[in-house]
């Protein structure tokens, strides 16, 4: 009855998009769309493909980042850190987690892009960027990856210590490698969370249509764009900006499946 | 090392076990948060001698058995008092050097617990922990170890298999070789058969027995048969006053045959626990 | 000592993190704070925000809110209701179901605000409104609501539903008297955590409930979030960074305290669980 209902919403969300798809879709210009450089909708150009590797470029920075500091934060919330410590830093963790999108993107406008300009202008760039999505990202990695460590059985501790293994040798040898699993699904969950991410990237990437040619060139991104052209985009424009949803997420579930998969096969 | 006691391999002698102390236990109480599981227990663990602690659950073998090798000490709450004394050292005593404890008094415990890393890193990486480096020589010990186990014929073209998915008497095979492995001088056993299948039980029980004269073998046990057949002493505890104590020692053959305790009498004719 | 190396590293890495949040909190406190008053909260923006408040902001976000709550409350409980009770882990509905729910967790906002644009807002005419922001918000919460509520349902006692049944209670009663009042600290986790995924939302909203900074009058007005009012401050206001700090500010104070709120309800779920052996 009501779950399938809720269900529904999924099919009907797939319905709407691929209809509001559709000009573009079945046009002969769809692999041209995804292909090309140029995106100049005013005159009927609609290459994404500066926008799609931008896109991929902030999330691998997002996650290089993210990812090694998230675990060695899951390593101090579960081995190092006394009790008392361990709940305030859990809670910052947490408070990180909730933070809204548009306010880490706020920080990153007023506080970082200034700091930025001085060195190599303009500031706004597709480093900035990946920098201010990794601080957001980093509670997903971290707090998988304690869940991860937390359900190891106690009894690799037990044999480990019982053997006399130093502390930070069976951190790095034995628990890290038996929750690699979960850990890689979590980096993976953070991945598509930072390939999905619209408003950080809206207001510090610096939301010009280029190919990015280095790190500190600004750019923009399929999500920026979206929420940037759909306010006036019309038929075929629009169109493509619904392309260019469906492949966002095409993308982010092709990540998520990934994730259960490794999960799936760490606990089989 | 005249006598036929020794670490390791045995060289020429026969197996042997001397009535010399190897661990002296004095005055040894166990508390878990304000109950106490265990008091006063004093006891000579013999050298060489495979010593099975006998008993009902719940009278604290395993807490000393913990204590010995101070593992106790990762539990919460718990607190131990009293001395165990190796090589003239209280081990109870703060200062212990802890690792090195650990390395020269091993465990082996109830559920089998390898690592889940393959077969050879299980048996590398406390190589590597005591400073062993020399590739060749990890592999030497590493067949040597395995094949006093009994597992070197099994495994040995598979020692890149992910140790969990052998069997569990292989796995708890392992983990005797992983112990033994870092050449230890005692080694502590928590009912290393319970969880395991009759046939394995069988060889594991084997490997116990094969140990005698070579290492100091404490094991804690529930089967009566399994004591009689395995130790060479064997000391009996039982709850009074709702704490364990220490009731009985001696040589397992005289403890079961003619027991001096009437505790010790009643359990082991099967008539109480 | 190798050791020590690797703690304090450890403690530094742990550190830095926490001097970022910090850092992120200072750098709002920066123009923000001054700007943050009685005022504030009960006057409406005047200047394009420069100036003012942020009252019919608040007024926007809560009707936004309210609205996501009323459609995605009751639909996600039943449906977590016949997730949890009325179907077995293998039936082929519930397993299709779940696979459903977990796809739509996983859709980018921006998508969920296409969507919503194009199915709400146009095909179904409410035009830039809180309904149609509401609607959207609450299909975006749906997914990891239903399962929260699933678990906490799962985790009551069997021997409650046995001893309903054993008096003759057809299960619908028995539901709602014995087992949703025993998953309450689950939903209302479930809930909190929801709450705090709309407010905190911007891209699903941009396109749906739109940008007018008035006083929205009723549902099919359309009105601004705060989190919406914060993007606009500062990526098209010039000068209005003091005011975007502020309203950020309060959006902040808004998640700390839910957070708050989601871990004592976390704690009364799991203490209740222990007695509950």
């Amino acid at each position: 009855m009501a779950a399938i209902v809720c269900a529904a919403i999924l099919l009907l969300i797939m319905t709407v998009m691929l209809i509001e798809a559709w000009p573009a879709l079945s046009s002969r210009h769809l692999t041209a769309f995804i292909f090309d450089k140029i995106w100049y909708p005013l005159e009927g150009q609609f290459g994404m493909l500066s926008m799609l590797v931008a896109s991929l470029m902030v999330m691998v920075i997002a996650v290089l980042l993210a990812t090694p500091i998230g675990i060695i934060c899951a390593i101090f919330i579960v081995y190092i850190a006394p009790a008392r410590i361990q709940k305030i830093y859990r809670f910052a963790i947490a408070l990180l987690a909730g933070m809204p999108s548009v306010v880490l993107g706020l920080w990153g406008l007023t506080v970082l892009v200034p700091l930025v300009n001085h060195w190599s202008p303009p500031g706004m760039s597709v480093m900035l960027a990946g920098i201010v999505l990794s601080v957001m990202i980093l509670p997903t990695v971290t707090l998988t990856s304690v869940a991860a460590f937390k359900s190891l059985s106690g009894a690799l501790q037990q044999a480990a210590s019982a053997l006399g293994i130093r502390q930070h040798v069976q951190i790095l040898k034995v628990f890290m490698p038996a929750a690699s699993g979960a850990i890689m699904s979590g980096v993976l969950l953070a991945m598509a969370r930072a390939l999905g991410e619209t408003m950080v990237v809206l207001m510090v990437a610096g939301n010009v249509v280029q190919f990015p040619t280095g790190l500190f060139e600004p750019v923009r991104t399929l999500t920026a764009n979206i929420a940037l052209e759909m306010a006036y985009a019309t038929d075929l424009h629009r169109a493509t900006l619904f392309v260019s949803g469906l492949l966002l997420t095409s993308l982010v579930l092709a990540m998520m499946s990934l994730a259960s998969k490794i999960k799936s096969h760490n606990n089989g | 090392m005249t006598k036929g006691y020794t670490i390791g391999q045995l060289t020429e002698a026969k197996a042997c076990c001397e009535p010399i102390a190897h661990l002296s236990v004095r005055d040894l109480s166990v508390k878990y948060q304000q109950k106490t599981v265990l008091e006063n227990v004093d006891l000579d663990i013999y050298k060489g001698c495979i010593t099975a602690l006998i008993g009902p659950s719940g009278c604290g073998k395993t807490s000393f058995l913990s204590a010995l090798n101070r593992l106790i000490d990762m539990t919460n709450g718990a607190s131990v008092s009293g001395q165990v004394w190796f090589d003239d050292k209280d081990m109870l005593d703060r200062q212990t050097d802890l690792l090195n404890l650990r390395r020269r008094i091993g465990m082996i415990f109830q559920k089998p617990n390898p690592f889940p890393l393959s077969i050879y890193r299980n048996l590398a990486l406390p190589l590597h922990e005591i400073g062993v480096k020399d590739k060749q020589l990890i592999h030497q010990k590493i067949e040597t170890v395995l094949k006093d186990v009994g597992l070197w014929e099994e495994v040995h073209h598979q020692l890149d298999m992910t140790a969990t998915k052998l069997s569990g008497g292989q796995q708890q095979r392992l983990c005797i070789a992983r112990a033994l492995v870092l050449e230890p001088e005692i080694l502590l056993m928590d009912e290393p058969c319970s969880a395991l299948d009759p046939i394995s039980s069988a060889i594991v029980e084997d490997l116990i027995v094969s140990l005698c004269g070579r290492y100091t073998v404490v094991i804690v046990t529930h089967n009566l048969a399994q004591a009689k057949r395995v130790a060479n002493y064997a000391a009996f505890f039982w709850m009074q006053e709702r704490v364990g104590k220490l009731i009985e020692f001696g040589h397992s053959q005289r403890l079961f045959e003619q027991p001096r305790n009437p505790l010790t009498a009643a359990f082991v004719n099967g008539r109480k626990g | 000592m190798a050791e020590r190396l690797f703690q304090l590293s450890i403690w530094l890495v742990a550190l830095l993190v926490l001097l970022i949040l910090l850092w992120l909190v200072q750098g709002l406190l920066d123009q923000g704070l001054a700007k943050l008053s009685f005022e504030f909260l009960f006057s409406h923006p005047q200047n394009a925000g420069r100036d003012g408040g942020i009252l019919s902001i608040l007024v926007a976000t809560l009707l936004i809110l309210a609205v996501t709550l009323v459609v995605a409350l009751p639909l996600g409980l039943a449906s977590a209701v016949w997730l949890a009770e009325f179907t077995t882990t293998n039936n082929v509905w519930a397993r299709k179901v779940r696979l459903a729910l977990d796809v739509m967790a996983g859709v980018p906002s921006i998508v969920f605000g296409l969507f919503g644009y194009a199915f709400f807002s146009i095909f179904m005419g409410m035009g830039f409104s809180i309904l149609s922001g509401g609607l959207t918000l609450a299909c975006m919460i749906l997914p990891v609501f239903i399962r929260t509520c699933e678990i906490g349902l799962r985790d009551a006692n069997d021997s409650w539903r046995q001893g309903a049944a054993a008096l003759g209670m057809p299960k619908i009663k028995a539901v709602w008297y014995i087992l949703l009042p025993a998953a309450l600290p689950a939903i209302s986790a479930g809930l909190i955590l929801g709450i705090g995924r709309s407010t905190a939302e911007t891209a699903a909203l941009i396109f749906t409930s739109g940008y007018v900074d008035r006083m929205p009058e009723s549902l099919m007005d359309s009105g601004r979030a705060l989190s919406v009012h914060i993007y606009d401050l500062s990526m098209n206001v010039t000068g209005g960074d003091a005011a975007a700090q502020a309203s950020a500010l309060i959006l902040l104070m808004v998640i700390i305290l839910l957070n708050m709120l989601a871990f004592a309800v976390t704690d009364l779920w799991l203490g209740r669980s222990v007695i509950n052996d």
